[in-house]
Formats: C-alpha cells, sequence, structure tokens
C-alpha cells in the first residue's frame, strides 16, 4: 500500500471502536481508490456494518483515523459527513413512507438544508429535473406521485438509492442493498450500481455472492473487527483463511 | 407536472375549511351567544393556540411535549404582570402599607418592586416578553434535549417534569409571582376596562384574528418544504441526518414556534378572563392541552381548533351537572382517541364526512382546465384509501394532494405526455 493518501478517496487507518471492552472494529486499516467499488463481506457480527457506521458519524471511533480527500471524518458531525460528500444507505430501507416518491427525492436535494433554507427552498425547474433524472435511473419514473409506502420492497431500495444519488456523493456507501430482492431484481440493481458508481467510489456491504462477483473490483473480507484477506473477487474466493471463516460454510 | 412546479399554498378544501372557520368564529358563534358565553369561547380559543403548535410539534415533528402549560402560562403571567402594574398605581393601592407595588406582593411584607417586574410597565416591552420569553425558553430546552439527541418518551417526561418545577417555582415564590391564587384583580390595559362587555367582545375578536394568523404560518410552515422534513424526521429521523439535515437544529425550530403559539394563547387567556394562575402551568393542564389536540386530530391544523371548542364545551357542559365526574370522562375520552380514532376528528371527518359532501367541496367536476390532474388526483386517492391507514391519507392528501393551478415555472407541454400519469 502506497503511504501517499491523496491518491485514496478514503483511507481508513488504525480504526478501533470498543463497546464496553468489546472491540467491534480492531485496527482496521483499508484504502478505497477514486472511481472504485469495493464490496465488505464477512461473517454476521464481523463488524461490517459499524465499519460504514463510523465513516458516516454515526458510530464515534475509539481511536483511528478516517481520511475523506484528505480530510479527517471521525471529529465531523453526521450531516457535515454528507455535505463533504459521503452518502449512505441502511440496511433497512430507510425511505419516508407517508411522503410521495418524488418529495423523498426532493427532500434529498442538496439545497436549502438549513431550517431557513428549507423554509426558501423553491420546488424550481432545475430540482424537478434532477428529481426526474434520478426517478429515471432508479427506474422509479412513473411512480413519482405514489406515497413511498405503497412501493415494493425492491423499490423502496432503489428510491433510497436515488436518494442518495440525488445528494452527488463522492463516496456512496450501501448496506446489503439487494438483501430480500428478487432475482430479477438483483440483476436490475447489479446493472444500476454498475452504472452509477461512474464517478465515485462504492462500499458494498453484501452477503450474495454471485451479486458481489457481479460487481466488485475489490474484495474487502472481515472477520471479528479486522480484515482478513484483501484483493480481486478471485484472490479472496481462493484463500483458504476466508473459506475456512466465511464461504466454507 | 405543474402540481409539481406549484405546490399551493392551500388545497381547495382548505381553503373551505379555513373559510368555515371563519364564519363559525367571526360570525356565528358572537351573533349566537351572549357575552359571558362570547367569553368562554374565547378562552377556549386560547388553548387552541397550544394545540396547533401541538399539531406541529407533536403531529408533524413526532416530538410530544407534556409541558405545553409552561409556555402558554410563562405568556400568561408576562401579560398578568403588566396589567398587575397598571392596576396597582399608587392612587389604588393606597391603603398597602407600600403603595404602588402588587397587592400580594404587599401581603406578603415585600416592600419594593423586584427589578424583574420593573420593565413589565411598559407594554411594547411586556409584548416582546410574551413572545420572546417562552420561545427563549423552549429554545435553552431544545438545545439541551435534542443536540443531545434525547427524544421520544424521555423527552415528554422531562417537559413534564418541567412543567411540575414552574408549578412549585411559582407557588413557592408566593411573593414575586401571587403565589397559588396567581395574579388576579386585573382591570385596564393602557386605561382600556377590560372587565366591561364591549372589550369581551373586542378581545374575543382579536383572539380570534390572532388564531388565524397562527394558523396561517402553520399552513405556510406546512406547505414549504419544512413541513415535509418535519414528516420525514418523524418517519425516519436517521435518513434524514444523513441526508445532511442537522435534525436537532429542526425539532428545536417546531418546539420554539409551539411555545410561542401556547404562549400568544397565554396572553390572550389572561386578557380576556382577567388572571392568571398556576392551574394553567402544571402537567393536568399541559395534558389536557394535548388531548385537545388529540381529539382534534393531531395531523390536522384546523382540528386542533374544532377539538379545543369540542373538549372545552363537554368540559364546560359536564362540570356544571357532575362536577366529580369530569376527569374520568377526560380520561376515557382520551383512551377512546387512541383506540378507535388516532387521527382523531379530522380522520373520521375525512373518511365519513368528505366523501358525502357535493362535488364542489372536492373541485373535481368544476375544474375542467386540468383534465388529466383530476385523474392523477383520483388516482393517487385510491393509492392512499388503499394503503388503508388514515396517517398516510391525511398526509398523502394534504402533503402531495395534486393541484391544478398557476404555474410558476412554465413547463413545456410534451412533458405531460412524458408517461408519468399514465400509471
Amino acid at each position: 500500500m502506497s503511504t501517499n493518501r491523496e491518491d485514496f478517496v478514503l483511507a481508513v487507518e488504525g480504526l478501533t471502536v470498543s463497546f464496553d471492552g468489546f472491540k467491534a472494529v480492531n485496527d482496521l486499516s483499508f484504502y478505497v481508490d477514486e472511481g472504485e467499488i469495493r464490496v465488505i463481506i464477512g461473517p454476521n457480527g464481523a463488524g461490517k456494518t459499524t465499519v460504514l457506521d463510523l465513516i458516516c458519524g454515526r458510530t464515534q471511533a475509539t481511536s483511528g483515523s478516517i481520511k475523506f480527500r484528505g480530510e479527517e471524518l471521525t471529529r465531523m458531525k453526521e450531516h457535515q459527513i454528507v455535505h463533504h460528500g459521503v452518502g449512505r444507505k441502511f440496511q433497512n430501507p430507510s425511505i419516508y413512507d407517508d411522503l410521495s416518491v418524488f418529495e423523498n427525492l426532493e427532500i434529498s436535494y442538496p439545497r436549502g438544508r438549513s431550517v431557513f433554507g428549507s423554509l426558501m427552498f423553491k420546488r424550481d425547474r432545475e430540482v424537478i429535473e434532477e428529481v426526474e433524472n434520478i426517478a429515471e435511473i432508479i427506474f422509479l419514473q412513473n411512480d413519482l406521485d405514489k406515497p413511498a409506502g405503497l412501493l415494493s420492497h425492491g423499490q423502496k431500495q432503489w428510491l433510497e438509492i436515488g436518494m442518495l444519488l440525488i445528494q452527488k456523493p463522492d463516496l456512496l456507501m450501501l448496506d446489503e442493498p439487494v438483501a430480500g430482492m428478487s432475482v430479477a431484481e438483483r440483476r436490475k440493481t447489479a446493472e444500476l450500481l454498475n452504472r452509477i458508481t461512474q464517478g465515485r467510489s462504492v462500499i458494498v456491504i453484501e452477503h450474495d455472492m454471485q451479486f458481489v462477483e457481479d460487481i466488485a473490483h475489490r474484495v474487502t473480507v472481515m472477520h471479528q473487527g479486522k480484515v482478513l484477506s484483501e484483493g480481486s473477487m478471485e484472490r479472496v474466493k481462493n484463500d483458504p483463511k476466508v473459506i475456512e471463516v466465511y464461504l466454507g460454510h | 407536472m405543474q402540481q409539481r412546479s406549484n405546490i399551493r399554498f392551500m388545497s381547495r378544501q382548505e381553503v373551505l375549511g379555513y373559510i368555515m372557520l371563519a364564519v363559525i368564529l367571526l360570525a356565528i358563534i358572537p351573533l349566537s351567544l351572549d357575552v359571558f358565553r362570547l367569553n368562554l369561547i374565547g378562552k377556549y380559543l386560547t388553548y387552541a393556540f397550544v394545540a396547533l403548535g401541538l399539531v406541529l410539534c407533536w403531529g408533524y415533528g413526532g416530538i410530544l411535549s407534556l409541558g405545553q402549560g409552561v409556555f402558554f402560562g410563562l405568556g400568561g403571567y408576562c401579560m398578568a404582570m403588566f396589567l398587575k402594574l397598571e392596576a396597582s398605581d399608587p392612587e389604588s393601592t393606597k391603603i398597602q402599607s407600600t403603595p404602588g407595588i402588587p397587592d400580594f406582593m404587599d401581603w406578603n411584607q415585600i416592600t419594593e418592586l423586584p427589578w424583574w417586574w420593573e420593565p413589565f410597565r411598559e407594554l411594547p416591552f411586556a409584548l416582546s416578553a410574551i413572545v420572546l420569553l417562552p420561545t427563549l425558553f423552549a429554545f435553552i430546552i431544545g438545545v439541551a434535549m435534542f443536540k443531545r439527541r434525547v427524544g421520544g418518551v424521555y423527552f415528554a417526561i422531562i417537559t413534564q417534569a418541567i412543567a411540575a418545577i414552574m408549578t412549585i417555582l411559582i407557588i413557592g415564590q408566593q411573593g414575586y409571582t401571587g403565589g397559588v391564587n396567581g395574579i388576579t384583580d386585573l382591570r385596564t390595559l393602557l386605561g382600556w376596562d377590560i372587565r366591561s362587555d364591549s372589550a369581551k367582545v373586542i378581545l374575543y375578536y382579536v383572539c380570534s384574528a390572532a388564531l388565524f394568523i397562527c394558523l396561517l404560518l402553520s399552513q405556510f410552515i406546512r406547505y414549504k418544504k419544512l413541513g415535509r422534513i418535519l414528516v420525514a424526521m418523524r418517519d425516519r429521523e436517521d435518513r434524514v441526518r444523513f441526508s445532511g439535515y442537522d435534525v436537532a437544529n429542526f425539532k428545536i425550530f417546531v418546539f420554539c414556534l409551539s411555545a410561542m403559539f401556547s404562549a400568544i394563547g397565554g396572553a390572550m387567556f389572561t386578557l380576556q378572563v382577567g388572571f392568571m394562575s398556576p392551574s394553567f402551568v402544571g402537567i393536568v393542564p399541559s395534558i389536557e392541552m394535548v388531548i385537545y389536540c388529540a381529539v382534534g386530530g393531531r395531523l390536522s391544523l384546523l382540528g386542533a381548533v374544532y377539538g379545543t371548542l369540542l373538549v372545552n364545551w363537554a368540559k364546560t357542559i359536564f362540570s356544571e351537572t357532575f362536577p366529580e365526574l369530569w376527569l374520568f370522562a377526560m380520561g376515557g375520552l382520551f383512551i377512546a382517541v387512541v383506540m378507535a380514532f388516532p387521527n382523531g376528528l379530522a380522520s373520521l371527518f375525512k373518511r365519513y364526512i368528505e366523501p358525502k359532501l357535493p362535488a364542489w367541496y372536492s373541485g373535481r367536476a368544476i375544474d375542467s382546465k386540468a383534465p388529466i390532474l383530476e385523474t392523477d388526483s383520483s388516482i393517487e386517492t385510491g393509492q392512499a384509501n388503499a394503503l388503508g391507514s388514515e396517517e398516510n391519507i391525511g398526509l398523502s392528501k394534504s402533503l402531495t394532494k395534486p393541484e391544478a393551478g398557476i404555474t410558476v415555472v412554465p413547463r413545456t407541454d410534451e412533458k405531460l405526455e412524458g408517461g408519468v400519469y399514465v400509471d
């Protein structure tokens, strides 16, 4: 690994978080390149979701550093991290059921984010066009006026991805984006991810190995809060340590 | 497409609703009731300010405050302090051992007006204090709680504790606050006798007008993106946070606003009823105010007003006949609302009465200019109904109801055929 951090979009170094003495993430380091799709896999409880929580500021790190384009994220608040260009999708579709698809996307549009900004916010042509544009990417262009609560599970996942896209993040973090999806939806999602990753880096947590093979540039295998193996899917798949703790069963 | 670029300030139903309320409050009630009853309705309306604040704060923002009486009381006390000082001129208090100070201070062996009472001699100061002091207090509570992510039940309990503390403080500091009796015997406002019949009628109208201003302000907030963020925050706080919003600021804002409304209500209460006491500050009145809001429908701004009027009217009737049973009835009512119609009278109205109203009410039949949008609006209503939840019906109707109207941003026509409306 190069020590020149400026080459990386994200540089995680020596990251540790301890919950009452239990180290969910233990001295973890990894680096994500510009335009890379990185998939994190690992058995349950390996600390995958915790890593995303740490990056997006939901959990405070005990020690270590997370640098995004050279800026330290561990000291920022969640919304500041978002403003710097990190977007996060949750494991369960996290959308606003009572609002329409259009409004869900509109709220995520990166303008008028202060209290008074949101009072002054105008739904102008720019916003509408961007929302429609994103809706088309996430296959929801015909459902803009639907209350989001009526969407299918897969559509909700796409909507949340769309809500991230409209923020134009440089780093997109997706926690199990295809969990609970049908085979057809998985294929569509893989295609969607391949399309939207242009010009940005993506970290994905996923269990579905077929899906991982479809999208991953590189794979990081986590086990007990540490990196067990890292590299191409091919390499990771044949790593005896990985087979033992994860793929073997 | 038009409704996207132009969400209207009010839907047709809402415009009619406001007109209806205006007719009831400004014409029917004053014309049909004597001054005593009118004054009573005026008193009820002051609680409607609190209920309205709770719709925004609790119904929309999901923040349940069980201490709104604190702000109601603060507003009321600020008004009462001004009126009391005016009533305590040296001439009319010459029998006291210290003339020129409020009577209760004299009874408590206080010989000098406390320094913090002094500025309340000026009406502009008192009026600004009514609005600003409770808002500032709410701001401090809000910052302390929301910035530390205290919410939900914990927040409700803390606000309740604040209401209890406030009552104890007011009762304990009898010499400065009038204690358990409160500040009584208020007479004039800048020389104008507020106890006369004509003053009561005028104050009733002032109160109604102020309520309408607060209603329209709430409507404005609901119509802006801020209103949708509040709903979003109630549903998925984390998602809002990770969409780049500082959630705490929005909570503080809506909590302060509801405090401000309550305070205006409190000041109107003092003016119309002629006194202010700790019995409008504590836990019981605060919870009663939540019930008004819940009965009316915590998602409906107008519902809050009707809920308040109805519960209070029932309270008056009931407690005139069976005074000891009223609290039980109130408890029963609250349980009934929660169990049977969680979104209050407004949802019952939407479900049972609105569909029976003639076509001009919904405006679908006569609005021939926008046939595409009409189809769409019926589709949407159908979808909302299919969801079966009152909450969704209420919100999707009020927040996402497609509207035809003046286009703010001109849209090209081919976009209309862009398939968006073909489901």
